[in-house]
């Protein structure tokens, strides 16, 4: 591998960007770096389910023929990307991490891949996640984990950890993945690298295999938050085909990132510093916020109590929707079928049974649960109130705040197998970022510096569309505290 | 007999009680939740998409036509349209619904609280409407085996052309109280269905569906009894038949000392009896949630407003209109008013001319002909100016009204205008009283004792002489004018 | 509130899924574990609280009645397990639809 190509497999899209238009480097060069990072590199980490790399050097010299031809392109023309494989593309394999849907070939794309590629985006294949979405960690792969680049012995979070991994160990400049209950954000964290859940509704879910739908959005997971604003502005925005997308978004995210902090409230959140948040992870985000302090902005601290609520509203109506979302996987239209079945509801039963993971199977049953009569009140019904209690605290806080602030996960990354069989312990990695799917609005993780060696996140909470202050915010924090050591091919 | 239809049964008077759940496609170029067409017809899954393939990933977008659609039939029914209404999901697992849930409407449905009046044999029946809501529609399941229905099937084959298709769901309140009541019923509301042109209605291609609920109940009690749903009932016939069997059925049971169960009964065309249908193992809870992907209507009273002065007039009121306009009886009236092409159509002809007339003319010889020659009124060749055209003929004594009838059904195969065929055929009558006194004088020269018959006092043997002058005369004379010349020649 | 194991064989047919025994006693104790977590939002003050059914604020999202590609018949069946006269095959249906 020669020098330049490793180098290109590092750089942000930016960099790649000013590369390519300066002529110094082109499109198919950096899909071919990334593609051999790939190769030397997703044997251990996994990060992978499908690799598309004929399609992808066809695409990037489309870019590279398009530039010389003089064409104005977008600033992420020629950029490789790592999808998480969550989002269907028509004619490439997509299978929400599910044995289920193992050879399933989705005749239509998601509108936000629609939207990459018209952006000349080079998507690399799509990443490992935990099934259907579901888990911190990526161990609920029906495919077998991703390792986190960091310390392979280690989680990537999730459960867009494949995504998140490919970013932090350079086989993607950019990555996709989605956030319900924190797996953008979480991974970024574990991960080192910038992840952010829009607002709800900002990024179109056409094409979004659900999990939960009032919770699930789709985001950018990048090296910088430059990167994270550009690949934010090239997805979002509103669609037809998505009833829940807001109309007529602004969509400049990334102009006055260097705006800084002078002036900007930001409230600390109390209930985001608990018993049992790691010393290191605590000391990295205090530093953090008094590095925002010394950058201009006035920080106080703010309490939320209805956010020790919301991991309990949230584990009733993210199943209850999850429950519904995937009966349709019942082996008649798609994916995988039971043989032999005696009838069609033989057949249905068995294909779930050996189509579903665990972790899946355990959430259909709380959701359905949640929803059955006699039940729907004391449950589904009163976490539905919950959740109106945690979105009018957080309006209230956003009179007197710009920001909230606190750590973006209790732990850095944990060694794969220790959670597993707890589902309790690993639904608690989730506390911090609950409340913000649950109400709708937008937050980024930015890296914090390390603990141990392994990846600290600074989480950042703006007002629903209050994207352009959290990233100017972020860019600010970042480019203070320098942006640090990478995995690089360390451990691996 | 018209309200309750009460009955021994041992020692009580019992009573049946009847409500109706119409299903009915919506007249929209496009499905409920996505933009695949919705003709019916089509070569099996041609008409499907991501979205009502219900593929991962899909989502759903409301047709705005479909709610008006809906909200009309609410405003047509005395509803109330409700300020805010949910979608919600209603969960179960079954081939043809390609989500395994169905997105219907639960507890905020679009208009509630209405009623609909129905005429019965004279009798006016208000028969509340407890509300109309929207949903999607399944696809639908071809059985392979023995019968083609689900028992003895080896297997099925789901076609989804007609999945998501948008459906209306109009369910009555437990007011109405024999066959003959459920009947006016589905036939009223069919009526205003195909008013509102909201719907073409058609039972026999299932845009309009009905499961009824029969009980019975002793007179004067205000519970409701064992209820059964019937299912199956793809005519008005096998509704009236269904709902007339199944009330005796329980009356039979009870009487035999027996017990009703509450169960779904399928009706049997063939054999004339509803058959239990295989009984569930489980019951069915559809864990209602609010849709997700989907927010609420908000139905403004300026929007219900619009929606109730735009609204064409309904068959009430065009009964009512016409009863006072043309003093035709109400049973002529309410079939006219049944189908709106046949409304247009005879109140096109009637203008300017005789109702009662034109009415005899619509429902009979232009009726028989349609259905000998295999029309219907949309397929009708014989346009309203043509006819009226025929009947102006007849009243001005060209033609004779029997021959007029040929006349009709060579309009069937021909463009020509009445004159022309009449002419054509020979078939003008004859009124010229020279012509006709002079075969008259013949007849009655021919047939001296039944003129005797005649004179001697049997007025009705007049009849058999002006059945040979019209015999003679092809059938074309004028058969006032034969009479009066019969009557003086005869003395 | 303990969740019995009838409830749960419940739970498991509603939901179409073919659990073990293994699995029935697995999830019994975890759904119970979790819904005595889900207990502690009982004692919220909701009185007069609206239930939130999604973040967005909006109402009134449709569109026109206007006709727009499908895809072809091959397209739709092509992620099919079984297909026959061009269909979706699947085995015999026992239960009438609800």
């Amino acid at each position: 591998m020669s020098a330049s190509a490793a180098g290109l497999a590092d750089l942000t899209a930016h960099e790649l960007a000013e590369r390519f238009a300066a002529g110094e480097a082109t499109a198919v060069a950096a899909t071919e770096a990334a593609l051999e990072r790939i190769r030397a590199t997703d044997e251990r980490l996994h990060a992978f389910l499908t690799v598309t790399g004929e399609q992808a050097l066809a695409d990037a010299a489309a870019v590279d023929a398009a530039r010389r031809r003089g064409e104005r392109l977008g600033p992420l023309a020629g950029v490789p990307l790592a999808l998480k494989d969550v989002l269907v593309t028509k004619g490439v394999r997509t299978t929400a991490g599910s044995r289920i849907l193992d050879e399933f070939v989705p005749p239509y794309d998601a509108t936000v891949v629609a939207r990459l590629r018209q952006a000349g985006v080079v998507i690399l294949g799509k990443t490992n996640m935990d099934e259907f979405a579901m888990g911190s960690s990526t161990e609920n792969s029906g495919f077998g984990p991703t390792r986190n680049p960091w310390d392979t012995s280690r989680v990537p979070g999730g459960s867009s950890g494949g995504s998140a991994a490919a970013v932090a160990a350079g086989q993607a400049a950019l990555g996709i993945g989605t956030d319900t209950g924190g797996s953008i954000r979480q991974p970024a964290s574990l991960c080192g690298i910038v992840g952010v859940k829009p607002t709800y509704g900002l990024v179109s879910r056409y094409g979004l295999i659900a999990f939960a739908s009032s919770l699930d959005q789709v985001g950018p997971l990048t090296r910088d938050v430059r990167d994270a604003a550009t690949l934010l502005e090239a997805i979002s925005g509103h669609d037809p085909m998505d009833s829940t997308s807001i109309p007529g978004t602004p969509t400049d995210f990334s102009s006055r990132l260097e705006a800084g902090v002078d002036g900007l409230r930001v409230g600390v959140v109390e209930e985001l510093f608990l018993e049992g948040t790691d010393p290191g992870v605590l000391a990295r985000v205090r530093e953090a916020l008094d590095r925002l302090e010394r950058l201009g902005a006035r920080l106080e601290p703010c309490s939320l109590p209805s956010f020790e609520y919301a991991l309990s509203a949230y584990y009733l109506i993210a199943p209850a929707e999850c429950s519904s979302n995937l009966a349709r996987y019942d082996g008649v239209r798609w994916g995988l079928r039971a043989k032999d079945a005696s009838d069609v509801v033989d057949m249905m039963q068995r294909t779930r049974q050996a189509g579903f993971g665990p972790e899946v199977k355990r959430r259909i049953m709380l959701g359905t649960y949640a929803l059955s009569a006699g039940y729907y009140d004391a449950y589904y019904g009163q976490a539905q109130k919950a959740r109106t209690l945690v979105l009018r605290e957080l309006e209230d806080a956003f009179q007197r705040f710009d920001l909230l602030a606190g750590p973006t996960s209790p732990t850095v990354a944990f060694p794969i197998g220790e959670r597993v069989d707890d589902p309790l312990a690993m639904y608690l990695s989730d506390v911090f970022t609950i409340p913000v799917n649950l109400a709708g609005n937008a937050a980024v993780s930015v890296p914090a510096g390390l603990a141990e060696g392994l990846p600290v996140g600074l989480q950042l909470i703006a007002p629903a569309l209050g994207e352009a202050t959290m990233l100017r915010a972020a860019w600010a924090f970042e480019q203070d505290l320098g942006l640090g050591a990478r995995p690089k091919e360390v451990d691996l | 007999m018209t309200a309750a239809v009460a009955e021994e049964v041992g020692a009580r008077r019992y009573e049946t009680v009847i409500g109706i759940e119409t299903h009915c496609e919506l007249a929209t170029a496009t499905k409920m939740f996505c933009a695949c067409p919705t003709a019916f017809g089509a070569e099996p899954n041609t008409q499907v998409c991501p979205v009502c393939l219900g593929e991962p990933g899909s989502l759903p977008v409301v047709n705005a036509r479909a709610v008006e659609y809906a909200a009309r039939i609410g405003v047509a029914l005395h509803c109330r349209i409700a300020e805010r209404s949910q979608f919600h999901r209603k969960n179960y697992f079954y081939p043809d619904m390609p989500k395994n849930y169905q997105i219907s409407q639960y507890d905020e449905p679009l208009c509630v609280g209405g009623w609909l009046d129905v005429d019965v044999d004279g009798a006016a029946r208000r028969i509340g409407i407890t509300r109309v809501h929207l949903e999607e529609d399944t696809g639908k399941s071809l059985h392979v085996g023995a019968t083609g229905r689900i028992h003895g099937a080896d297997y099925s084959l789901v076609d989804y052309n007609r999945a998501g298709i948008p459906l209306v769901e109009i369910v009555s309140e437990p007011d109405l109280r024999s066959a003959d009541e459920a009947r006016a019923y589905a036939e009223e509301l069919r009526a205003v269905l195909l008013a509102l042109g909201v719907s073409d209605a058609k039972l026999e291609e299932g845009s309009m569906r009905f499961d009824v609920n029969v009980s019975i109940r002793p007179v004067g009690h205000a519970e409701l009894g064992t209820k059964v749903e019937l299912k199956n009932l793809n005519s008005l016939r096998s509704l009236h038949r269904a709902v007339g069997y199944e009330a005796e059925r329980q009356r039979r049971v009870l009487a035999d000392g027996g017990e009703l169960a509450q169960e779904t009964r399928h009706w049997d065309e063939g054999a004339g009896r509803t058959e239990p249908m295989r009984s569930k193992e489980y019951a069915t809870d559809y864990r209602y949630f609010p849709e997700p992907d989907l927010v609420p209507i908000q139905a403004t009273a300026d929007w219900v407003e619009r929606l109730r002065a735009t609204l064409p007039e309904l068959p009430a009121e065009q009964r009512a209109r016409l009863a006072e306009a043309t003093g035709l009886p109400a049973k002529e009236i309410g079939w006219l008013v049944r189908d709106p092409e046949v409304l247009a159509y005879f109140q096109k002809v009637a203008e300017g001319r005789d109702p009662r007339v034109v009415a005899g003319w619509v429902m009979g010889e232009l009726q028989r002909d349609l259905r000998e020659l295999d029309h219907t009124m949309a397929t009708n060749p014989v346009s309203p100016e043509r006819l009226g055209g025929l009947l102006d003929l007849v009243a001005a004594g060209t033609v004779s009204a029997t021959a007029a009838k040929d006349v009709l059904a060579e309009m069937f195969s021909s463009d020509a205008s009445p004159a022309v065929i009449v002419d054509r055929k020979g078939l003008a009558q004859i009124s010229d009283t020279a012509e006709l006194e002079a075969v008259v004088d013949r007849v009655v020269a021919a047939n001296p004792e039944l003129v005797d018959k005649v004179r001697g006092g049997k007025r009705g043997v007049l009849g058999a002489l002006v059945g040979q002058v019209m015999r003679e005369t092809h059938g074309r004379a004028n058969p006032k004018l034969v009479n009066e010349l019969l009557e003086r020649a005869i003395g | 509130m303990p969740i019995s194991r009838a409830d749960v064989q419940h739970v498991a047919r509603l939901a179409r899924l073919a659990l073990t025994d293994e699995e029935l006693d697995r999830f019994q104790a975890q759904l119970s574990l979790i819904l005595d977590e889900a207990e502690k939002i009982k004692r919220l003050p909701t009185e007069g609280v609206p239930p939130t059914a999604h973040p967005l604020p909006r109402v009134n999202v449709w569109r026109e009645d206007t006709p727009g590609p499908c895809l072809t018949r091959e397209e739709a069946l092509s992620t099919a397990p079984e297909v026959e006269q061009d269909r979706f095959m699947v085995p015999r249906i026992i239960e009438e639809a609800p």
